[in-house]
């Protein structure tokens, strides 16, 4: 028995030993609860809410595009899709698939992707069959949905230009989001989410894309929704109106589409909106919205007269005889020539051992300020050039918004080029030679410039010299006013006034436009014919006489351009129009045609009582012009 | 009184023995049955069906069993013992041989009414063989180390075949109690450090039995994070569905973890982390003072017994609970690596609660019979 007290009294001990330790792992039990439940609680109530709770974007609507007068050139129209959820797919999706392609023409690839899409996700999140139904298809669909189990139709947006190619270059278009353009706005991965790739879609994309909603929803470890929480609304886009008027864009439109590759574009000489603007060949932005086809995607790229490429922005030519201005311009500011200057034209002129041709072989005699620009004399242009010198003509061009970019609100702009001293010397490592200044002087050479240049240098002169710069955006939906008045250049009255007598000469009697100036007088145009040589002309070829544009082929004939404004009496519009490879003179008569229809369309905005196109200040000028003397026509000096 | 109780205690009768039930016991055995049954009526999302209906006939079924098992005399358990060890062996062996050829690896034998599993039958029944064993030893002999070879080799062969199930948890177990057993049972501490060192040593090799399950188990284990979404998933979720209960938790059928499906076995091996997330730290505290008044009752009733084969066996079978929510809670909580091991009481099914039914009929039976003195030689005989 004493054995046995011994023994418990050993067992006693180990047991309160045993006990100890197990209250001891207990205790560690209830310090790690206490470690997770009090200490680190928070930070698994944030993720236990990151687990419970998904946030989903409701993506907004895009904002509309319209023209200057209130009409729709962008706009968002509701995209019809079938759906079919696998879950709510009683009977074998085949069978479904099958009955559903008698109302929705599928092919056997897209029965295909569908089932591999439907394999892959959850059975509760819906795969799309077919997109873009037709209203008949959609109303079938709805009616026979008792046999098609699973299936439904479920509504978007899709972006829809209703002018297709008349507005391409303007308006750009919209495509699904590149992994490079994702900035961190959670709009953007949303699938099927459109943003702008080129134009105004592109260059107001912050404006028109507005913010994404979000739905709130409690879901379970799958992610099936299991109730609501919330819901934000988010804000659609803003409407942005054009200073674009439709009716007139797609008539410079078509009207170009006779030539193989032109551009052209009008603008406000005074608050400097661009009414038009047009490069042909065109595309249709529609092709893109539902993602392009790899073959006309290739075939837009391939095309040699380039249909992608806004040509009024991006297009860089030598400017030819409508250079000739500035090259005025300069000399007359500088005080390098009096404004009576004359010169005398034998056809020809010498400097150093080299002789500089005149267009006009005979020579066109002696030749003031007004008869060179009437004429296009060359000789007259060599030699004002010649005293006045590249580094100025090429400080007058920047004044008159030639050599760099305006910032018109497109994107894509390029900056032309107006050569240097310095700059031929850093990019050629040879100093410039006087025959250059010749060259340049012309409009050839290193001279390149832009349609938009172009015609921002003619507002610029016509203005009376305010340094109006084009823009397409006439207003924001909640945002600033358009900007319609411009700092002056600082150009001497009399010279600009001197200038634009050359340029109204132009369309006169003995002026290289005169035989297609409108006919209507109050309409009258003035301007600047121009011809960009695109190929080198040998002397062989010259002594046996030039061969004809047109017996060239088409890559090698010259370019037409053509810079004019309308009326003369007091100017408002402002044209540049050129025609690539156009040969002799193609670009005036569509200026003409450009210039006359935007004048037509203004009588009959005051005759008919049609929408005001313009809410703008008061430097509104007078719609039909009072008939001047022509050679008296002066600038209007800009009010207010 | 009390001697002349004990004195007529080896005659008692039925209804005396109903007198002697220790109903403060089977009180607390019912309030962590309830709880349990309040945490599967969560789990179906506010249903009885379809757990806690069958885990109330489960329990009514089993308390039937614990009250019989306790009202069977002391003696005739310990008649029992080593038939009842042996009978476990056989069976753990028949599953093994079953396993082998080709009915894939079972843990079970179908009976038709119930699914016998061996491993837990074991569990009692390595309790009742050591206590045997130990019941007829002397100090002396628990102290030379050439007698511990049979208690040895009778906690190792088990523990091996489970091993070969594979049954990772379940073997922890049977090395667990069978350890505390030796303990109880007075093997010198330093014995205790040398097994320790060699375990230790053979850690590299026993690597190399480990299945590829059980050694990802163990890795993700010590870094639950690097795989959130695979094997690791469970830990992580478990811990987020812990520590947004915070204190007070998130209120009855209110946890989200657990309703939205994110915590998995939620009904079984998870349970605890599902009451913990809607009852919180408070309701994870009372549920383990249960517990802990059971081994409680565990002692008291081991210290107040007569002999030493019911001491040892109350210690025993309690330590076999302990071992049982120890596992379990720690690791829902990422303190060991995830073992199949159900939380008494709590958890769905019937093969754990009736483990520790029986344990506790047994432990009860020790209450009852705790006057009853058996000789440490007594022949089986003698009884």
């Amino acid at each position: 028995m004493d054995r046995d007290t011994d023994r418990y009294r050993n067992l006693t001990r180990r047991t309160l030993l045993l006990g100890g330790a197990k209250l001891g792992l207990l205790s560690t039990l209830v310090a790690r609860m206490y470690y997770l439940q009090v200490v680190d609680s928070g930070r698994y109530q944030v993720l236990a809410d990151e687990n419970r709770i998904n946030l989903r974007l409701i993506a907004p609507s895009r904002g509309q595009i319209l023209d200057r007068s209130g009409v729709s050139l962008a706009i968002n129209n509701q995209n019809f899709r079938v759906i079919v959820t696998a879950e709510q797919a009683v009977r074998k999706l085949e069978e479904t698939l099958d009955k559903l392609s008698g109302i929705v023409p599928l092919t056997e690839a897209d029965i295909r992707r569908i089932l591999r899409e439907v394999q892959r996700k959850r059975a509760f999140v819906p795969v799309t069959i077919k997109e873009n139904l037709t209203w008949d298809q959609v109303a079938t669909v709805e009616v026979n949905t008792p046999d098609l189990p699973g299936v439904s139709i479920d509504v978007g947006e899709i972006r829809s230009y209703p002018f297709s190619e008349a507005a391409a270059h303007v308006l750009g278009y919209v495509g699904a989001v590149a992994e490079s353009e994702l900035t961190g706005d959670p709009v953007l991965s949303l699938p099927g989410f459109r943003i702008g790739k080129n134009g105004v879609e592109k260059a107001q994309e912050a404006v028109l894309r507005g913010t994404a909603g979000t739905f709130q929803a409690e879901v379970n470890s799958v992610g099936r929704v299991i109730r609501e929480l919330g819901r934000e609304e988010g804000h659609a886009g803003r409407e942005v109106t054009l200073t674009i008027d439709i009716g007139l864009q797609q008539y410079v439109q078509q009207r170009l589409g006779d030539q193989l590759s032109a551009a052209a574009v009008v603008m406000d000489v005074h608050t400097g909106g661009v009414y038009a603007l047009a490069s042909n060949p065109s595309f249709d932005p529609n092709n893109f919205t539902m993602g392009i086809n790899a073959e006309l995607w290739e075939e837009l790229l391939s095309t040699p007269t380039a249909p992608l490429t806004n040509k009024v922005i991006a297009g860089q030519y030598p400017p030819g005889s409508t250079f000739k201005m500035m090259v005025a311009m300069a000399a007359l500011e500088s005080g390098a020539i009096t404004p009576h200057h004359t010169v005398f034209c034998p056809g020809y002129m010498e400097l150093g051992d080299h002789s500089f041709h005149c267009w006009k072989k005979g020579g066109h005699g002696t030749m003031d300020v007004v008869n060179g620009f009437a004429h296009s004399c060359d000789v007259f242009f060599f030699d004002v050039g010649h005293r006045v010198g590249i580094d100025k003509i090429a400080a007058m061009c920047r004044r008159f918004g030639i050599g760099e970019r305006l910032g018109l609100d497109l994107p894509g702009e390029r900056p032309g080029l107006v050569p240097t001293r310095e700059w031929k010397l850093a990019h050629t490592g040879v100093s410039w030679q006087p025959g250059e200044t010749l060259v340049a002087a012309i409009g050839q050479g290193y001279v390149l410039a832009t349609p938009l240049q172009l015609v921002t240098m003619t507002a610029r002169l016509v203005n009376g010299g305010y340094a109006v710069v084009p823009h397409l955006t006439k207003a924001i939906e909640g945002g600033e006013p358009e900007r319609t008045s411009w700092p002056t250049i600082g150009i001497q009255r009399s010279n600009l006034e001197l200038v634009v007598k050359g340029m109204v000469a132009v369309g006169r009697p003995g002026g290289t436009a005169y035989s297609v100036q409108i006919p209507d007088p109050s309409m009258e145009f003035g301007g600047k014919t121009g011809t960009a040589q695109v190929r080198r002309i040998g002397t062989a070829e010259r002594n046996n006489g030039v061969r004809n544009n047109l017996d060239l082929p088409w890559r090698e004939r010259d370019h037409a351009l053509f810079v004019g404004f309308a009326p003369v009496s007091a100017p408002r519009y402002a044209c540049a129009v050129i025609v690539e490879h156009g040969g002799d003179h193609t670009a005036t008569p569509i200026a003409r045609d450009i210039l006359w229809e935007c004048q037509k369309r203004d009588i009959a905005r005051v005759m008919f009582g049609g929408p005001s196109a313009d809410a703008g200040p008061a430097a509104e000028p007078p719609a039909i012009g009072i008939i001047t003397t022509a050679a008296g026509s002066s600038p209007r000096k800009k009010g207010g | 009184m009390r001697l002349e109780l004990g004195a007529d205690q080896s005659r008692m009768s039925l209804l005396e023995k109903v007198w002697q039930i220790n109903w403060g016991l089977v009180l607390v055995l019912c309030a962590l049955t309830a709880i349990g049954l309040t945490a599967l009526y969560s789990a179906a999302n506010g249903r009885f069906d379809p757990w806690a209906s069958r885990q109330l006939i489960r329990f009514g079924f089993g308390v039937v069993v614990m009250l019989a098992v306790a009202l069977v005399d002391i003696r005739i358990w310990l008649r029992a013992a080593y038939p009842i060890y042996f009978l476990a062996l056989a069976l753990l062996v028949l599953v093994d041989v079953a396993g082998q050829i080709g009915m894939g690896a079972q843990r079970w034998i179908d009976l038709g009414v119930i699914q016998l599993q061996p491993s837990e039958v074991m569990k009692i029944a390595i309790v009742l063989a050591l206590a045997r064993f130990f019941h007829g030893a002397s100090q002396e002999d628990v102290g030379r180390t050439a007698f511990l070879m049979i208690p040895g080799a009778m906690i190792l062969t088990p523990v091996a075949l489970v091993l070969k199930q594979p049954d990772l948890g379940t073997a922890m177990m049977l090395m667990a109690v069978g350890g505390a057993m030796l303990f109880l049972a007075g093997v010198q501490l330093w014995k205790f450090g040398v097994v320790a060192a060699l375990g230790i040593g053979a850690i590299p090799i026993a690597w190399q039995f480990l299945r590829e399950y059980q050694r990802k188990r163990v890795l993700t284990f010590l870094n639950p994070e690097s795989d959130p979404l695979g094997a690791g998933y469970h830990i992580m979720q478990s811990k987020i569905a812990l520590g947004s209960g915070g204190l007070a938790g998130k209120g009855f059928l209110m946890g989200t973890q657990s309703h939205l499906n994110f915590l998995p076995e939620k009904q079984t091996d998870f349970i605890f982390t599902m009451l913990a997330e809607e009852f919180g730290m408070v309701g994870g505290v009372v549920l383990l003072s249960l517990y802990s008044l059971l081994l409680v009752y565990g002692i008291i009733i081991a210290l107040g017994c007569r002999n030493h084969f019911g001491r040892l066996l109350s210690l025993g079978l309690t330590t076999n609970l302990f071992l049982y929510v120890f596992i379990n809670i720690a690791m829902v909580m990422g303190l060991i690596p995830v073992v199949g091991v159900p939380l008494p009481l709590i958890s769905y099914g019937g093969t754990a609660m009736l483990t520790v039914l029986f344990g506790f009929g047994l432990v009860m039976s020790v209450h009852i019979h705790r006057e009853v003195r058996i000789h440490r030689r007594a022949m089986l005989g003698d009884l």
